[in-house]
């Protein structure tokens, strides 16, 4: 992206035009179309609704975006390096679970942040299990999360034997509802704040551009001397803890934790990411990309809900909006 | 050395029912690697057709094969002209190919190996007692004692070689090219093909046998025909040729390649590498060192364990037994990553594949093997990355910017960036394997120019070519492996193509 825009412009622009341009490009790089894409969706929607382009459902929106925004963050890093994760809406499912029977009176009652903990814990160990499911016994990763879907699945069953917890305290469920200087609950902060610091960590550390060497090519970043097998653990380790923090912040949304959360959100946090730009080969992709992959959906589905269009056809809307932006984005690469 | 008089105008062309190749040309891109290739093949006969790696043998078979199509040149074949668009057009001709990495799957039967693509069937379901039956109809004919059920997998690679044979029996072919048959086969497994091909001779089939085992050639070819630089440059009546000879029509002699001068290597050895055995056994017992200043080059075929050994050597691959030191210190093998703290460092065989990233920016492909020096702290700006690739591509000459992809450098540029990528540390030991594979005759001196002046920073330098001239031009020594084996060391007095060529293929 900001090599066409360098060459569009003339040779004496200046180096505030410069970082401007770069900052621009940082945010949402490779994802010029889907940006378009998400305008053009909140204009149409603010004209034909009337209650679209307000505050208040603007907030919603971004309430509801939360768990998939925070489980997304997790898998471009996933995609990035060219792998996949099917397990995360399972791993959700399973840290909640784990944080409602360690943290909840009628179970363990060892207090809530420490069921937090437990939760999260478990979630990266999760992830972990299915990163050295792939680089130590060699799984394929859509493989490999599979299983890892069906584990951890089954193992959130397990531990209520299949029932639901319910009501947390009054600080827990808050986080989700109150909104600080009258518009940003801490949730929705917190799911801001990842974004942003993972948009950096990809974009200025060297770890984060190495997991771009990895997607692009594991052999060369092999040869170059970057630990491939001790990165490709991390990320679905970090992918992992993250689909956890998503499901402490579903169960602040609901005050209720249940074993069936989540299921198919692993479907709609991949159809973010690549609706954000990234390719499923890896080595292509944004975290600002996937921020509008995110909110395209949410936006989507708002709208869809606000113009009364059934939720069977919402599906069909959804599964002709990822072909789309997937095709555009194969034509796109064919014409360069 | 003159070689026109051994091409003798051959009396019978194009008036047999054999095959009639005439003039064949075919470029890839810029590159030109057949020129005016014409030879025959007569029924019944054995033609051999040598040459070095990249000499144009297998670009011809293939063009015969139908798996490329010439620029231009005819083929003649059962006296019609012959120009096969596709592998199957081919076969349908009765022309076979049975490439050197055999082409079969190995969790089917051997009978559905043979008649894969075209199964028999009755009543619409896979008849598999006749092709079994007659799968092993063909088997036999090759004395060839397997059941047609069992699965590929469990065969020898001599056995699966033989069910490629029965496969392009069943197909009725007239013409069999070999590429390389009897490159993984032992003894007494080359006696038995070497008598297959006998039988089938006498039946009228004619083979393309291509080989690089000298020695076995006059046991199985009629005529010779030798290749270079994508010229056919000998014709031989008989396969009854000292193989001296033949490997000086191989080797030919250097017209316009410009080597740059070599400075003498210091005293101080850099890398040592001891008794060294891969895991796979690609190569055993490897024992050789390298000065300051100095470039060793490694010659070798195809296939000879060259490849596996610096990968080896740099923690690519894991090795059975054997050290490494540099600088006197043992390098523990275990990754790249150790390799290169160690100071030793690759440029991979394919540029493409493990090179570079090809979607990557030029600077960002740099920075890759850079961030000691790029992101010392752990952050990497782009700034940074932009002033350190300008650094080096002012420095190797790149014809390219440094936001610009690096899939959309010509090779001999992406060739520059891959060692430009591993330049700034500096190495103490520096490896280049095919530096020059599929870079045009101009760019290659300017990739020469860069190894000689690595060498003469006081880096050690390995060299790993195909390309006899080029191992011979760039090295103060040249070390020969064959079949793994290390073959001999020589000095740039001695080295010359006859003799490195006469050590590759004992």
């Amino acid at each position: 992206m900001s090599s066409h825009m360098s060459e569009a412009k003339p040779a004496t622009a200046t180096s505030v035009g410069d970082m401007r341009r770069s900052a621009a490009a940082f945010l949402f790089a490779g994802s010029r179309g889907p940006l378009i894409g998400l305008v053009l969706l909140c204009l149409v929607l603010s004209v034909s609704t009337d209650t679209f382009l307000t505050v208040r459902n603007i907030l919603n929106v971004m309430d509801q975006i939360t768990v998939i925004g925070i489980m997304a963050i997790g898998m471009t890093l996933v995609i990035l390096i060219g792998g996949i994760d099917l397990s995360v809406g399972s791993i959700l499912a399973i840290a909640m679970m784990v944080m409602g029977y360690v943290g909840h009176p009628d179970y363990m009652n060892l207090s809530l942040p420490v069921g937090i903990l437990a939760g999260l814990a478990v979630a990266a160990l999760c992830g972990l299990g299915s990163g050295l499911m792939i680089t130590a016994m060699g799984l394929p990763p859509f493989i490999a999360t599979l299983a890892m879907m069906s584990v951890a699945r089954g193992l959130a069953n397990i531990i209520t034997d299949g029932s639901q917890i319910v009501g947390f305290p009054d600080w827990f469920t808050s986080l989700s509802i109150v909104r600080h200087f009258g518009f940003v609950s801490l949730t929705v902060a917190l799911m801001i704040l990842l974004t942003v610091a993972t948009g950096i960590f990809l974009k200025y550390r060297a770890t984060g551009r190495n997991l771009y060497a990895i997607g692009g090519s594991p052999e060369v970043a092999r040869l170059s001397g970057i630990p491939v097998r001790r990165l490709t653990n991390w990320v679905y380790a970090v992918c992992g803890l993250l689909a956890g923090l998503a499901g402490v912040v579903l169960a602040a949304r609901l005050d209720s934790v249940q074993p069936s959360s989540g299921l198919g959100y692993e479907l709609d946090t991949i159809a973010a990411v690549v609706i954000g730009g990234a390719s499923l080969s890896g080595g292509v992709g944004s975290i600002g990309g996937t921020a509008v992959g995110v909110l395209i959906i949410g936006v989507l589905r708002n709208g869809l809900n606000l113009l009364g269009v059934s939720p069977f056809i919402q599906q069909i809307i959804i599964g002709v909006v990822i072909a789309l932006a997937v095709a555009t984005d194969a034509w796109k690469r064919r014409a360069k | 050395m003159t070689v026109p008089h051994t091409i003798r105008q051959d009396q019978t062309e194009g008036s047999h029912k054999g095959l009639s190749v005439a003039g064949l040309c075919k470029s890839f891109g810029p590159i030109r690697v057949l020129t005016d290739a014409s030879f025959d093949i007569r029924p019944g006969e054995v033609v051999a057709l040598l040459g070095e790696n990249g000499a144009g043998k297998s670009t011809v078979s293939n063009i015969i094969a139908g798996a490329f199509r010439p620029d231009s040149g005819t083929i003649s074949w059962q006296g019609e002209t012959y120009a096969p668009a596709s592998p199957a057009a081919a076969i349908e001709a009765g022309i076979g190919m049975i490439h050197q990495e055999l082409k079969l799957l190995p969790d089917l039967s051997v009978a559905e190996n043979v008649y894969v693509g075209r199964m028999l069937t009755r009543n619409g379901i896979v008849d598999r007692a006749a092709m079994n039956q007659n799968a092993s109809v063909q088997l036999r004919r090759l004395g060839l004692d397997v059941s047609p059920d069992q699965k590929v997998r469990t065969l020898r690679v001599a056995a699966q070689q033989q069910v490629e044979i029965a496969k392009a029996l069943t197909l009725n072919a007239r013409l069999l090219i070999f590429d390389e048959p009897t490159a993984a086969l032992g003894s007494a497994e080359t006696a038995l093909l070497f008598e297959q091909i006998r039988k089938l001779k006498a039946e009228g089939m004619s083979f393309l046998y291509i080989s690089h085992r000298l020695e076995e050639i006059a046991g199985i070819a009629d005529r010779i025909v030798v290749m270079r630089d994508g010229r056919v440059v000998a014709r031989h009546q008989t396969a009854d040729i000292p193989i001296r000879r033949i490997v000086e029509d191989m080797v030919g002699r250097s017209v316009d390649r410009m080597f740059p001068p070599l400075h003498p290597p210091a005293e101080r050895t850099v890398l040592d590498v001891r008794d060294l055995t891969s895991q796979d056994d690609s190569f055993q017992d490897v024992s050789f060192s390298v000065r300051a200043g100095e470039i060793l080059g490694i010659a070798g075929l195809i296939g000879a364990g060259r490849t596996e050994l610096v990968r080896a050597i740099t923690g690519a691959d894991a090795v059975s037994a054997g050290t490494v030191s540099v600088d006197g210190e043992v390098v523990r093998l275990d990754g790249p990553a150790a390799a290169i703290r160690a100071g030793m460092v690759l440029v991979p065989e394919d540029r493409k594949l493990q090179g570079v990233i090809l979607d990557q920016t030029i600077g960002e492909n740099l920075a890759l093997g850079n961030q000691d020096h790029v992101a010392s702290s752990g952050w990497i700006w782009p700034g940074a990355i932009k002033d350190f690739a300008e650094k080096s591509i002012a420095r190797l000459g790149i014809k390219g910017r440094h936001d610009q992809p690096a899939g959309k450098l010509s090779g001999g540029n992406q060739q520059k960036v891959v060692i430009a990528k591993w330049i700034a540390r500096p190495p103490k030991v520096f490896i280049l394997d095919e530096p020059t594979r599929g870079i045009d005759v101009g760019a290659r001196a300017a990739i020469y120019e860069v190894i000689a002046d690595l060498a003469r920073s006081g880096m050690a330098v390995i060299v790993v070519s195909s390309d006899l001239e080029e191992v011979l031009g760039l090295s103060h020594r040249v070390m020969v492996i064959s079949r793994g084996r290390q073959r001999g060391i020589l000095d740039r007095a001695e080295a010359n193509g006859v003799a490195v060529m006469e050590l590759a293929t004992s």
